[in-house]
């Protein structure tokens, strides 16, 4: 249904489009309003996709395969078993992007066919978006979503302005102001917009969503444009019944579909491996092939030449030498199996399968929000067990970006200390009433008419950009740029000074009851560099005054001399504000006289004409009118963490994740924060801070924070004082050896602004900066631009080599969210570009742990369990055909049935493999959450790499050797009980390939250790269909249909039916598995891992409490109880961790600088009193706090 | 993904509480402990030991006699005239004395399954008294294994298709038609190279009967291979218009000489040649004693036999030899010694491997003991 056209016009140099003039604007072919997004239609479907899905290697390698296996001289197996696995592969994915493809088609439809009114030889018609031409002019109304890029030409509303909400652009909700090119706005209605001939030339398409440069003439008139008058595709019109706009960009060029840009494709890191073990074992398949080929060369020369008399070369091979060149390829084809094709369908499979039981996770669902967790990209599962750092943005990911005006200071005078809220209701009837405040004194001051006290309160009042709804008297709903002036608007409408409405020359507000409206003359916005803002305000009596609030660092510097000595108190009051943890602002004011109102204006004017350089001198002018005010105080503004934030940190640092927060605050408020979700703590021996301003300075303080690391460490490790000369007078070089700063132990934190990050992200000085905050357990950096995050970010992935986490809700943490290896979005208030950008989205920071601890942790243990077995499994199965090589004159004959070769991997073998890879776990939920020590070997990397990946194959090849030779030992000379031989080839087939069916299960039954009823029927069911698809395949109905492809006819029932093959059986099985067994039980016997550990004391408990699993429901829930409340500060002082550590003594030894030591140094106390006794927990259902006594006693033998 | 819909409030889109989706299916985890492996060790370990015995009990009581008569006797002569290609034709007689020193007695009769297998016309009168002395031929370095020789035969031919016989599948290729053009029945290399020695046994001067029939696999004769058949016409005119393989010196419905429904695709030699081997060395039915009359009703008596031999299969070209083979049977078939020597060996590094384990788990252990204490 869509009829967009897709080819692309050559590069564009500008834009010309003259308004209702449709012929005129054709000749420059721009695209039209018709998106689509999707890739396919019915006709294009199958050769696209197809072409598509060739371009991945795998796809490809199996198209040649089969294109070998079609050359008879080759072919040692039937096309049919590499093209089922094939089709099937194929299809799913088809299958697949058909579904993807139908959605993306309906919504394009649904967009395409939105209803929009087209200005049309004077008339306005109803037409569809994608019939919207550029230079269309379109009437809008409220509400509705604006259908192109818009040059807005009038408005309903005065002063031509209109209203905006950019959600669905930028994510911000905040409403935005667009105004029109004054000339437009007097058109008005639409017998004079009808014939409005103006034409606009600007810039090309571009996805710069803040900018936009043009110029319009019309009558011989040139007028600028910039991005304040332009609507873009996407926003909804809000407060404003209705406007025109022209179309300047549609369809793909707006700057919404300009912005749609491919995401970067992210791969885990068992990918990456899975990728180089693939490789390596494409090279492996070759060698096995010239191994085979040369021996088929010296066979044919030796022995098969002498045969020809029973079987002649075919004509074409002539020689010894093409029959060793074919006998290669012919054992490409028998032995492609290493690398089944279901490997990657399989992983795809698993990975779905966990990224589902993310999204139905009820305990990462918040019922606040009514929201669950989601899982949006659905590759990355394994690697979220693998993470070793996390970014965590601090405003609405560690906060909950709910601001609360909390206290403040005027004129010299501190209040918001009370025991009791304030009722308002009484005083105000506007009053918001969740607006709570603690000091009644603050009302008194207002109520007796305070002259600061009310001017703080108007400025307040006056100086923002939010906007008001009145929905019914008294109702007021405010929308606010960001939640801190909200906060500062409302408690201003508490105390009696309520904003009431805005028109972009009026501020109406309710002085204490009476209502005052004041001309507004200028706004001088804020921006980060100004970092304050002033409104200029005429009051109905005729004076001028400017009122402005900023950052203390910046206002302070432009006061009056006369403020100093309130000023200082003021200060006194903002430091002890940020000491709390709260977000500070100063306010002050200045008088200004009509004269210098007049000169200032004129200068503005001419700043803001300006064509050339006109940020600058507008800040210029800014600037100049700033100076010598008059302080008014300052207010505190609290930050109100999220829910269970400590809690999690806590846990999380306990499983070796170290924790970076990567903020736009001040450092003190970023400090704050840190020590209110324990991040920071007293017992850190020291926090560094690094605030240099140059080059030179912020070396020095890196290398200092080293030092002293070094130095306290080495006196904690006890008196290892002469080391730590020798190393001092050994310090020619130095930047300390890294290997040094590895060994660090303590609990050290780093603190770097901004500005030091700059140059500490310089090219030499990186591997510095690395170092020492790599050492550190907590890093915070604060005044961090979103480029710098993603700095930061990538920084860690070039030198550390680890996983990285982002984490963040806002538009400025998407930079940082697309470059880590999995990036998290919290799905919060603002706005949802994060959440769009990122892998994982759920609402609340602490559901982090759960992610990472239990989905992340069970994903990869899943994982590398398929992964190791996948690759046992097709070893086993295909280098039984290499063994028999060296019986069949490497002729590529191969040991099995062609069928049983087909099946192996996709029917035989592949579910009871992904009911484990998808249901497998070791310990219990709750548990991983309890022991977060449990997740480091996802960090280390031990389940699955290439060691494991050795140790596989090994044992597949193994496995491989002992299926050939059992039973061509036992075979060779058996017979059937009637006398007939069982050496005969289809008897041998079938026996090999039963007994490697039954290894290959009970291998499987071995490594599952989670048996549900799934796995049951899986494992069972594959057995029984291996058996029942045999004997219909050796049936003699379907012999007789197709006698010369199912020859095997007979075969299974006689071979089954003899005992000596199923002596042989068993004897091959035991071979196999009883050495696995047995390594398998020394490993847990003698190096337990802590898991083993964990599931061993389940299981002892399990047997003393006999009934106890029937409650484990209502456990796990006391457990949820108890985890709510102060879990985390009791993990973070070692009590409620000191049975664990106990337990796990064991693995104290083996990670030297373990958390278990460095609690048991700190709190040595805990470790001897009696265990029952000092465990604080209330509720007797925590499983925490009672271990099996047997936990304890060894804990003291080791002590 | 996940959603639910069809709910609304504030809970509208929470994941439903089943046990699936939570994870929580309920669920055995085992675990290697010392309780359960070493139980197991030494339970697999005795297990072993005493199938090992058992096997090697069984086996002691079989007999068998292995003879090679590439060049052995008077087979030398036979076997220099086969060397030269120009004579390979010509009919070549020769002689083996052998001694047996203990007699192979009947021990073990399978009358009963052969009944329950064979069941029908093929357990006839005769079979019944058939005995558990065995005679096979066996060839070495012979390979029915080459991937291009399996390939090269035509069941489609061999079940009776009448366009098959006609029209051999190209897999039988050199073998499918003769230099005249006409098509070869059965096709294909394995047919063709058919191992066509034939043996006599005396006693005595007296013949040792032996049973040439019976001796395929149920399914391999009744379903396998039949004989195109086509109304009253005789074999000799259904096969009318083929050629026999090249190598063969009597065309395939005149294999049997004896017996008229021996002959054809459904001759049991030819089954027993078609049913390739898996390794180079093997050996193939040829006959069964059929102890109707003394002195052969209890097995083969003790003394000296005479092994007539007529030497028609070449195997100088490949290195082979040739070999006759006389075993007594068991339960699970002929002498097979490895077998029992495997269980018998895999049972004791099982309980080697459970002694070490139970020495270790005990004096190092660290899951288990200490922690029960």
């Amino acid at each position: 249904a869509s009829q967009c056209c897709r080819n692309r016009k050559p590069h564009e140099e500008e834009r010309r489009v003259r308004a209702n003039d449709r012929e005129y604007n054709e000749k420059f072919q721009y695209a039209s309003n018709c998106i689509m997004t999707s890739k396919y239609n019915i006709v294009t479907f199958l050769p696209v996709n197809l072409f598509e899905q060739f371009q991945e290697v795998a796809n490809t390698y199996f198209l040649f395969l089969l294109i070998l296996q079609l050359i008879p001289q080759i072919s040692s197996l039937s096309w049919f078993t590499t093209i089922v696995p094939l089709a099937l592969v194929l299809s799913i994915t088809a299958v697949k992007d058909a579904t993807d493809d139908y959605f993306r088609h309906k919504s394009d439809n649904q967009v395409n066919n939105r209803q929009s009114q087209v200005l049309i030889r004077g008339l306005l018609q109803n037409e569809k978006w994608m019939n919207v031409r550029v230079g269309d002019i379109i009437k809008l109304e409220n509400k509705q979503f604006v259908a192109a890029d818009l040059l807005l030409l009038s408005s309903s509303e005065p002063h031509g302005l209109c209203y905006i909400e950019t959600a669905e652009l930028d994510g911000e909700t905040n409403m935005k102001v667009r105004q029109s090119v004054s000339v437009t706005n007097e058109l008005a209605d639409q017998n004079n917009l009808a014939s409005f001939d103006g034409e606009v030339v600007c810039e090309p398409p571009n996805n710069k969503l803040d900018r936009f440069c043009g110029t319009l003439y019309w009558r011989d008139k040139k007028y600028t444009l910039t991005n304040q008058n332009m609507l873009l595709r996407g926003c909804v019109l809000r407060n404003t019944e209705t406007c025109y706009g022209l179309v300047i960009f549609a369809g793909p060029d707006t700057k919404l579909m300009q912005n749609s840009g491919s995401t970067k494709f992210k791969r885990t890191s068992i990918d990456r491996l899975m990728n180089t073990l693939v490789l390596w074992i494409f090279g492996f398949l070759v060698c096995m092939g010239v191994i085979l080929a040369v021996g088929n060369a010296v066979w044919e020369r030796e022995v098969g030449s002498l045969f020809q008399s029973y079987l002649p070369w075919d004509p074409s091979v002539d020689n010894f030498l093409f029959s060793a060149f074919l006998s290669f390829w012919s054992y490409v084809i028998i032995l492609n199996t290493v690398v089944p094709i279901s490997l990657y369908v399989s992983v795809e499979v698993i990975r779905l399968g966990h990224s589902y039981f993310i999204n139905w996770d009820q305990e990462m669902f918040c019922s606040q929000c009514n929201t669950a967790a989601e899982a949006r990209t659905t590759t990355l599962n394994e690697e979220l067990g693998q993470v070793e750092y996390i970014f965590s943005d601090k405003t609405g990911t560690l906060t909950q970006n709910i601001m609360t005006f909390n206290k403040c200071s005027i004129n010299g005078q501190t209040y918001g200390e009370g025991p009791d809220p304030l009722d308002f209701t009484p005083f105000n009837p506007l009053a918001d009433p969740d607006f709570c405040f603690y000091d009644d004194t603050l009302l008194e001051s207002v109520k007796v008419g305070d002259a600061h006290t009310h001017k703080f309160f108007r400025l307040l009042s006056l100086c923002h950009t939010v906007m008001s709804e009145e929905k019914s008297e008294g109702e007021l709903v405010y929308k606010a740029q960001s939640p801190d002036e909200g906060a500062l608007v409302t408690a201003a409408r508490n105390f009696g000074f309520v904003f009431r409405s805005r028109t972009p020359g009026t501020i109406t507000t309710t002085e204490m009851g009476r209502p005052v409206t004041y001309t507004l003359l200028a706004i001088l916005d804020f921006n980060n560099i100004r970092k304050r803002m002033s409104v200029i305000v005429r009051d109905p009596e005729g004076r001028i005054c400017l009122y402005c609030k900023g950052a203390d660092t910046v206002l302070l510097e432009r006061l009056h001399p006369c403020e100093q000595e309130l000023m200082n108190v003021t200060s006194d009051h903002l430091h002890e504000y940020a000491a709390d943890g709260l977000r500070t602002l100063a306010l002050a004011y200045r008088d200004l006289s009509e004269d210098e109102w007049e000169a200032w204006s004129e200068s503005y004017c001419c700043a803001d004409k300006a064509t050339s350089c006109r940020e600058d001198r507008l800040a210029a002018a800014y600037e100049h009118i700033e100076q010598d005010m008059m302080l008014l105080g300052a207010t505190a503004i609290e930050d109100k963490l999220q829910e269970g934030v400590p809690e999690t940190i806590a846990v999380l640092s306990l499983a070796n994740i170290k924790i970076w927060v990567l903020t736009g605050d001040k450092q003190e408020t970023a400090v704050n924060i840190g020590y209110s979700c324990k991040m920071l703590t007293d017992d850190m021996p020291e926090v560094f801070i690094i605030s240099g301003n140059t080059v030179h300075s912020v070396r020095q303080e890196l290398r200092r924070a080293r030092e002293r690391m070094i130095e306290l460490s080495r006196t904690r490790e006890g008196g290892k004082e002469e080391g730590i000369e020798g190393w001092k007078q050994l310090q020619c070089p130095p930047p300390p050896p890294s290997n040094l700063m590895d060994n660090i132990s303590g609990e050290f934190a780093l603190v770097i602004n901004g500005h030091s990050l700059a140059h500490a992200l310089e090219a030499d000085m990186e591997t510095e900066f690395v170092s020492t905050a790599c050492a550190c357990k907590a890093v915070i950096c604060c005044r961090v631009t979103p480029l710098q995050k993603a700095q930061v970010v990538e920084l860690i992935k070039k030198h550390k080599k680890a996983v990285t986490l982002a984490i963040g809700d806002g538009a400025n943490d998407v930079s940082m969210i697309k470059s880590a290896h999995i990036g998290v979005g919290i799905s919060g208030q603002e706005g949802i570009q994060a959440v769009l950008a990122s892998d994982y989205s759920f609402s609340q920071f602490r559901f982090l742990q759960r992610l990472l601890l239990v989905h992340g942790r069970w994903s990869y243990l899943r994982m590398c369990r398929f992964l190791c077995y996948f690759f046992y499994k097709n070893f086993a199965f295909t280098m039984v055909h290499f063994w028999f090589g060296f019986f069949c004159g490497f002729s590529a004959q191969t040991v099995y049935d062609q069928y049983f070769i087909t099946l192996y991997n996709i029917v035989y073998t592949s579910l009871p493999v992904l009911a484990m890879g998808i249901f497998d776990q070791d310990v219990p939920d709750q548990r991983s959450l309890e022991y977060p020590k449990l997740y480091e070997p996802g960090q280390l990397n031990l389940l699955f790499n290439k060691r494991e990946f050795f140790i596989c194959i090994a044992q597949g090849i193994y496995t491989s050797v002992v299926l050939f030779f059992v039973p061509c030992a036992v075979l060779s000379d058996a017979t059937q009980s009637t006398g007939e031989p069982l050496a005969d080839y289809q008897t041998f087939a079938v026996t090999t390939a039963t007994a490697l069916v039954i290894v290959v299960s009970v291998q499987i039954a071995l490594d599952t250790g989670f048996w549900t009823v799934i796995n049951h029927v899986f494992v069972w069911g594959s057995l029984g269909s291996y058996f029942s698809i045999m004997l219909a395949l050796h049936s003699q109905t379907l012999f007789l249909i197709f006698p010369n492809q199912f020859h095997f006819v007979g075969s299974a029932q006689s071979t089954l039916l003899q005992p000596v093959v199923w002596l042989t059986i068993a004897l091959a099985t035991t071979i196999c598995i009883v050495p696995v067994l047995a390594f398998r039980f020394l490993k847990v016997d003698l190096k337990p891992q802590l898991s083993d550990t964990v599931r061993y004391t389940q299981l002892v408990r399990q047997k003393k409490h006999g009934r106890l699993g029937a409650r484990g429901g209502s456990r796990r829930s006391g457990y949820a109880f108890a985890h709510q409340e102060g879990f985390g500060e009791l993990i973070t002082s070692g009590k409620n961790m000191r049975l664990s550590s106990l337990a796990l003594a064991s693995f104290a030894s083996r990670h030297s600088s373990g958390w278990i030591d460095t609690l048991r140094r700190k709190k040595p106390t805990h470790v001897q009193t009696p265990p029952r006794g000092s465990v604080p927990l209330e509720g007797s259902g925590c499983c925490i706090q009672q271990p099996p006594p047997a936990l304890c006693s060894y804990g003291n033998q080791t002590e | 993904m996940g959603k639910v819909k069809g709910r609304s409030g504030p809970l509208a889109q929470r994941p439903d509480n089943s046990a699936f989706k939570q994870q929580r299916l309920p669920a055995w985890s085992p675990m290697l402990t010392a309780n359960t492996v070493l139980p197991f060790f030494y339970l697999v370990a005795l297990l072993c030991m005493f199938l090992g015995v058992w096997l090697l009990l069984t086996v002691q009581g079989t007999q068998e006699l292995k003879l090679d008569y590439t060049e052995a006797g008077t087979c030398k002569g036979c076997f220099d005239m086969r060397k030269n290609a120009s004579k390979a034709a010509e009919p070549c007689e020769c002689r083996l004395d052998f001694e047996i020193k203990k007699a192979f007695k009947v021990i073990f009769l399978n009358e009963q399954q052969i009944l329950t297998f064979g069941s029908t016309q093929v357990a006839s009168s005769t079979q019944k008294k058939r005995g558990d002395v065995f005679f096979y031929y066996g060839l070495q370095n012979f390979h029915q294994n080459l991937r291009r020789y399996m390939d090269s035969r035509d069941d489609g031919q061999m079940v009776g298709r009448k366009n098959k016989l006609m029209n051999p599948s190209t897999y039988c290729i050199p073998f499918n038609t003769d230099q005249a053009g006409r098509p070869i029945a059965p096709c294909g290399a394995v047919a063709n190279s058919i191992f066509n020695d034939s043996f006599t046994l005396h006693y005595r001067g007296q013949v040792v009967p032996l049973l040439r029939t019976g001796i395929a696999w149920y399914t391999d004769k009744n379903i396998k291979y039949r004989n195109p058949s086509n109304g009253n016409m005789t074999l000799a005119q259904v096969f009318n218009g083929t050629a026999p393989p090249p190598y063969w010196h009597k065309p395939v419905y005149q294999l049997d000489p004896l017996s008229p429904n021996n002959n054809g695709f459904i001759n049991d030699d030819l089954i027993v040649w078609m049913r390739e081997a898996a390794f180079p060395n093997f050996k193939k039915l040829y006959g069964v004693l059929r102890r109707a009359a003394t002195p052969f009703t209890k097995g083969l008596p003790a003394g000296n036999y005479s092994l007539n031999v007529s030497y028609n299969f070449p195997v100088q070209y490949f290195r082979g030899r040739k070999e006759v083979v006389l075993t007594t049977l068991t339960w699970f078939g002929g002498q097979n010694h490895f077998l029992p020597v495997a269980y018998l060996v895999t049972s004791c590094l099982i309980l080697l491997a459970a002694v070490v384990l139970t020495v270790v788990w005990f004096k190092f252990g660290k899951t288990g003991r200490k922690m029960q204490d």
